[in-house]
C-alpha cells in the first residue's frame, strides 16, 4: 500500500451460498447420524439418502460460491489485499488439518509408549498385566490384542514404499508447475499440473489395492483389529480422503488452466490447490514413518 | 493506546447500503455487523435454553431423594447444560462480539471474508438443532457430561451418539471457519498506521484466542470420530482389549478441552480492559504487559491438560509437571488482575452498568481463579476431583467470569449497536440482582464440594439439604434475573434516548468516531492512524 493511498476491498454483496452450505451440512450431519446409527440395528433407514442429498448439496454450493468468486476475481474486483486474505485463509485452514492429523498421531503414539507396553505390565502397571490378561506381550505392530484378536502387520517395502516415491514425485512436479506459472510458460504448467494429478490417482489406486490386500484372508488386518488396525486405517483412511480431494482440487485448477484463468501474478486456487498437495505430502511422509517403517 | 483520526468525509454514506428486507437480508447477509447481531441473539437464546436446563437440574436437587425427573434424564440434562452453554452460549456471543467490534475497531471495512462468515453463523442453528431434537429420540439426548469420556460415550452411549458427533462436527467446522475470520481480518485488514502494538486489547485477546480454536478445534473433531468409530465401527481406540486406553480419550479431549476454557476468557480480558479504563477515565495499565501475559496464557494453556486428570494414575512425573505448569498460569493471570485493579487506582471512577459488571468481573473471576489455583494441587485435588468444588470453580470463571464480561460488552456497546441508551434502571436492577443472586447460587457449592458432595449425581446425602435448597434458590433467581435483561434488550431496540456517537466521555477508540447507530457499512475508506 505505498503507491496507492488505499485499496477499495470488495465486500461482496448479499449471497444466499452459505445458507444453502448450512443446510446441506446440516443434511449431512442427519443423514450420516441416521445412516450411522442404523448401522447396527441392520434396519434399512433414510439416512443413506438424506446424506447423499447433502453431498449433492455441498458439491453444488461449491460449484456456485466458487463460480462467484472467480467470476469477481476475473473481472478485477479484487485487490492485493484481497488476495493476501485468501491467503492467510488458505494457510490456517491447511494448519486447522495439521492439527485434524495431529489428534491421530497422538493417538497413535499414546497407544505405542504408553498404552500397550502398559498393558504388558509396563511402569507402576504390574499388576494390569497380571490379572486383566496375563497372556498378553506388548509388541508394535500389535499383531495379537489383549482380547486375543489376531492380525498381521502392513511392511513398509513395495507398495507404502512406491506410494511415498510417487508422492514426493508428485510435490515436485506441482512445484514445477507452479515455477513454469510464474515464468509465464503456459504448455509446461500444464504438462506438469496433469502429471501431478496424474500420480495422486495412481497414488490412490495402489492405496486401494493396499487396503484390498489388507482385507485379504491373507493378511486379515480389518479397522476392528485392535489399536493396530484401527490407527493404521483411521490415519491412511484420512490421508486417502486428503489425497482424493487435493486430487480434486488440482484437477480444477488444471481445467482452470486449460480455459486460459491465472496469470504470473495471480494465481491464488492454483496456489491453494498447491500448498494443500504439499500439505497431503507431508503427512504421507510422517505416516510413512510412524505407520509403516517404525 | 492514543490514537488520532482522520475521517474521510462521506463515511457511511446511505445510498451504498444495498441492505434487503425481510428474512432474506438475515439468510444472505454478507455484513457484519447482522452477522454480529445473529451471533448474539443466537447465544442469548441458546443461553435460556441451557438455563431451562439449569433449572430443571437445580428443581431436582432442591431437597435430597428422586422428586421430578429420572436418573437417566437428570444425566441428559446435565449433559446438554453443558454443550449448550460451552459451545451455544458463551463462545457464539464471544464471535458475535467480534463481528460487530473488530472491524470497527481496527477501520476495515469489514470482516476479511464475508460470505464464509455468514456461513460459519448459520451452521450453528442447525447444529443445535440436531443437539436439542436428540430429545425427542427413542434413545433421548447424550448423557455421558459433556465431556463425552469414554467408555460412557462409546460402549455403554444411548442411539444419539451419531448425532451428537456429527452436531459437534458441524458447529467445530463453524468454530474453525469464523477462527479463520477473524484472524485473518486482524492480519490484513487493520487501518494503515494500526500496528499490532497500538491495537486494542480487545482485539489482541481475540487475535490469540482465534490461534487457540484453529489449533483445538479440529482435535475435538478428532476425538468425536475416534467416539463414533469405536462406537458404532469396531475401533479400539478406547478399548483396553484392543489395546486402546479410555484414559488416552481424556488426554485427547483435554487437549482441546484445556485450551477451549481459556477460548471462553481471554476474548473476556479484552473486553474488561476497554470497559476499565473507560470509567476509570485512564489508559490501560501495562498495554504491553497485557499482551504479552495473554500471549502467555495462550502458550500455557497447551501444557496443562492433564490437570483436569490428576486421579486417573498418571505417572507421578506427570502430576508434578501438569500440577507446576498449571499453578504457573496464574503468574500472567496475576499480572492481568493487578493491571485491572493498577488501572482504576486513582481513577475518576464511575460506576455505570458496563463498569458494574467490569467489576464485579474481576473479583468473582479472581474468586475463580484462586479456587482454581487449589484445583491445580495434586494431593488436594484428589480431594475435590468430581465435587462440587470443582463445580463451584468453573461456573464462578464461566458465568461470573466469561457472561458476566460479555454482559459488561453488551451493555458497553449496545448504544453503539441500536442508536438508543437503554434504561439506565433495569440495567442495574440486572445487575444487582444477578450479582447477589449468582453468589447465593455458586459460593455454597464451595462448601458442598469440600465436604464431599459429588457432581453430577441427582441424590445426595441429607447433610447437604440446606446448602442445596439455597443453591437451588440462588439458581432460580439468577435464571430469572436475566429476563430482566430480555426486556430492557426488547426496549433498547425499539428507542429510548438518542445516544451520542461517544456516550461514555472517557472511551477511547475507532468505534466511537462513527456515528451511533453505527452506519451499515463503516470504514469503506480506512481511517489513517498516527
Amino acid at each position: 500500500m505505498t503507491t496507492k493511498e488505499y485499496e477499495t476491498y470488495y465486500v461482496p454483496a448479499q449471497s444466499h451460498w452459505p445458507i444453502v452450505g448450512a443446510i446441506a451440512l446440516f443434511l449431512i450431519a442427519v443423514g450420516a447420524g441416521e445412516y450411522v446409527s442404523n448401522l447396527k440395528s441392520e434396519e434399512a433407514g433414510f439416512g443413506g439418502y438424506v446424506l447423499l442429498a447433502g453431498i449433492a448439496l455441498v458439491i453444488y454450493m461449491m460449484f456456485g460460491w466458487f463460480n462467484n468468486v472467480i467470476t469477481e476475481s476475473m473481472s478485477g474486483k479484487y485487490s492485493h489485499q484481497m488476495d493476501g486474505s485468501f491467503r492467510q485463509g488458505m494457510s490456517w485452514f491447511i494448519f486447522s488439518e495439521v492439527m485434524f492429523f495431529a489428534a491421530f498421531f497422538g493417538a497413535l503414539l499414546y497407544a505405542r509408549v504408553f498404552s500397550v507396553p502398559w498393558l504388558d505390565g509396563a511402569g507402576n502397571n504390574f499388576m494390569t498385566g497380571e490379572v486383566l490378561w496375563p497372556e498378553f506381550t506388548a509388541t508394535w505392530p500389535l499383531i495379537k490384542t489383549p482380547d486375543g484378536t489376531e492380525t498381521t502387520a502392513m511392511g513398509w517395502y513395495g507398495l507404502p514404499l512406491l506410494n511415498t516415491i510417487l508422492l514426493l514425485t508428485s510435490s515436485i512436479t506441482a512445484h514445477l508447475a507452479h515455477v513454469a506459472l510464474e515464468e509465464g510458460k503456459r504448455p509446461m504448467v500444464k504438462f506438469w499440473l496433469g502429471l501431478t494429478v496424474l500420480l495422486g490417482v495412481v497414488f490412490l489406486f495402489f492405496q486401494v489395492m493396499e487396503y484390498a490386500h489388507g482385507y485379504s484372508d491373507e493378511m486379515k488386518l480389518y479397522l476392528d483389529s485392535g489399536i493396530y488396525g484401527s490407527t493404521f486405517y483411521m490415519l491412511t483412511g484420512f490421508h486417502g480422503m486428503h489425497v482424493t480431494l487435493g486430487t480434486i482440487m488440482l484437477f480444477v485448477v488444471l481445467l482452470r488452466v486449460f480455459k486460459g484463468h491465472f496469470t504470473p501474478d495471480n494465481f491464488f486456487a492454483f496456489q491453494a490447490a498447491s500448498w494443500y498437495w504439499h500439505f497431503v505430502d507431508v503427512v504421507w511422509v510422517m505416516l510413512f514413518v510412524f505407520v509403516y517403517i517404525l | 493506546m492514543t490514537t488520532e483520526v482522520i475521517h474521510d468525509s462521506h463515511q457511511g454514506d446511505e445510498h451504498h447500503d444495498h441492505k434487503m428486507t425481510g428474512f432474506k437480508r438475515w439468510l444472505y447477509t454478507t455484513n457484519h455487523k447482522d452477522i454480529g447481531s445473529m451471533y448474539l441473539w443466537f447465544s442469548f437464546i441458546m443461553l435460556l435454553i441451557g438455563g431451562a436446563m439449569a433449572m430443571v437440574i437445580r428443581a431436582e436437587l432442591f431437597q435430597p431423594g428422586l422428586q421430578i425427573i429420572e436418573p437417566d434424564f437428570f444425566n441428559q440434562m446435565t449433559t446438554v447444560h453443558g454443550l449448550i452453554m460451552v459451545f451455544g452460549a458463551i463462545m457464539p456471543a464471544f464471535t458475535g462480539l467480534a463481528n460487530w467490534m473488530l472491524p470497527m475497531m481496527i477501520g476495515a471495512p469489514d470482516m476479511a471474508l464475508p460470505r464464509l462468515n455468514n456461513w460459519s453463523f448459520w451452521i450453528l442453528p442447525f447444529a443445535f438443532s440436531i443437539l436439542l431434537a436428540s430429545f425427542f429420540m427413542e434413545s433421548g439426548a447424550p448423557n455421558f457430561g459433556w465431556t463425552f469420556y469414554a467408555p460412557l460415550s462409546t460402549t455403554y452411549s444411548n442411539g444419539s451418539t451419531a448425532f451428537f458427533v456429527f452436531a459437534v462436527h458441524i458447529m467445530g467446522i463453524s468454530s474453525i471457519m469464523g477462527a479463520i475470520n477473524i484472524v485473518v481480518t486482524i492480519m490484513n485488514m487493520r487501518a494503515p498506521g494500526m500496528t499490532y502494538m497500538k491495537m486494542p486489547l480487545f482485539v489482541w485477546t481475540f487475535f490469540i484466542t482465534g490461534y487457540l480454536l484453529i489449533a483445538v478445534m479440529p482435535v475435538l473433531a478428532g476425538t468425536v470420530t475416534m467416539v463414533l468409530t469405536d462406537t458404532y465401527f469396531g475401533t479400539t481406540f478406547f478399548d483396553a482389549a484392543g489395546g486402546g486406553d479410555p484414559v488416552m480419550f481424556q488426554h485427547i479431549f483435554w487437549f482441546f478441552g484445556h485450551p477451549e476454557v481459556y477460548i471462553m476468557i481471554l476474548p473476556a480480558f479484552g473486553i474488561i480492559s476497554t470497559t476499565i479504563p473507560t470509567f476509570s477515565r485512564k489508559q490501560l495499565f501495562g498495554y504491553s504487559s497485557m499482551v504479552y501475559a495473554t500471549a502467555s496464557i495462550a502458550f500455557l494453556s497447551f501444557i496443562v491438560w492433564a490437570h483436569h486428570m490428576f486421579t486417573t494414575g498418571m505417572p507421578l512425573f506427570g502430576e508434578l509437571f501438569f500440577m507446576y505448569c498449571t499453578m504457573l498460569i496464574s503468574v500472567p493471570t496475576g499480572v492481568k488482575v493487578f493491571n485491572w485493579a493498577a488501572t482504576m487506582w486513582r481513577g475518576a471512577i464511575s460506576f455505570e452498568t458496563p463498569m458494574l459488571f467490569s467489576v464485579a468481573f474481576v473479583v468473582l473471576f479472581t474468586i475463580g481463579g484462586f479456587s482454581g489455583l487449589m484445583l491445580a494441587l495434586t494431593p488436594v485435588d484428589f480431594q475435590y476431583h468430581d465435587t462440587y468444588f470443582v463445580v463451584a470453580h468453573f461456573h464462578y470463571v464461566l458465568v461470573t467470569g466469561a457472561l458476566f464480561s460479555i454482559y459488561a460488552g453488551v451493555y458497553y456497546w449496545l448504544p453503539k449497536w441500536t442508536g438508543y441508551m437503554y434504561s439506565d434502571a433495569l440495567s442495574k436492577w440486572h445487575f444487582w440482582c444477578s450479582l447477589i443472586s449468582v453468589n447465593i447460587l455458586f459460593f455454597p457449592m464451595h462448601f458442598l464440594g469440600l465436604a464431599g458432595m459429588p457432581r453430577r449425581i441427582p441424590d445426595y446425602a441429607l447433610q447437604f439439604a440446606d446448602f442445596n435448597k439455597w443453591v437451588s434458590i440462588g439458581g432460580f433467581a439468577f435464571g430469572l434475573s436475566q429476563l430482566i435483561f430480555l426486556a430492557l434488550l426488547l426496549k433498547c431496540i425499539k428507542g429510548g434516548k438518542k445516544a451520542e456517537a461517544k456516550p461514555w466521555d472517557g472511551a477511547d477508540g475507532l468505534e466511537w468516531t462513527v456515528a451511533s447507530p453505527a452506519p451499515y457499512h463503516t470504514f469503506e475508506v480506512p481511517p489513517k492512524i498516527k
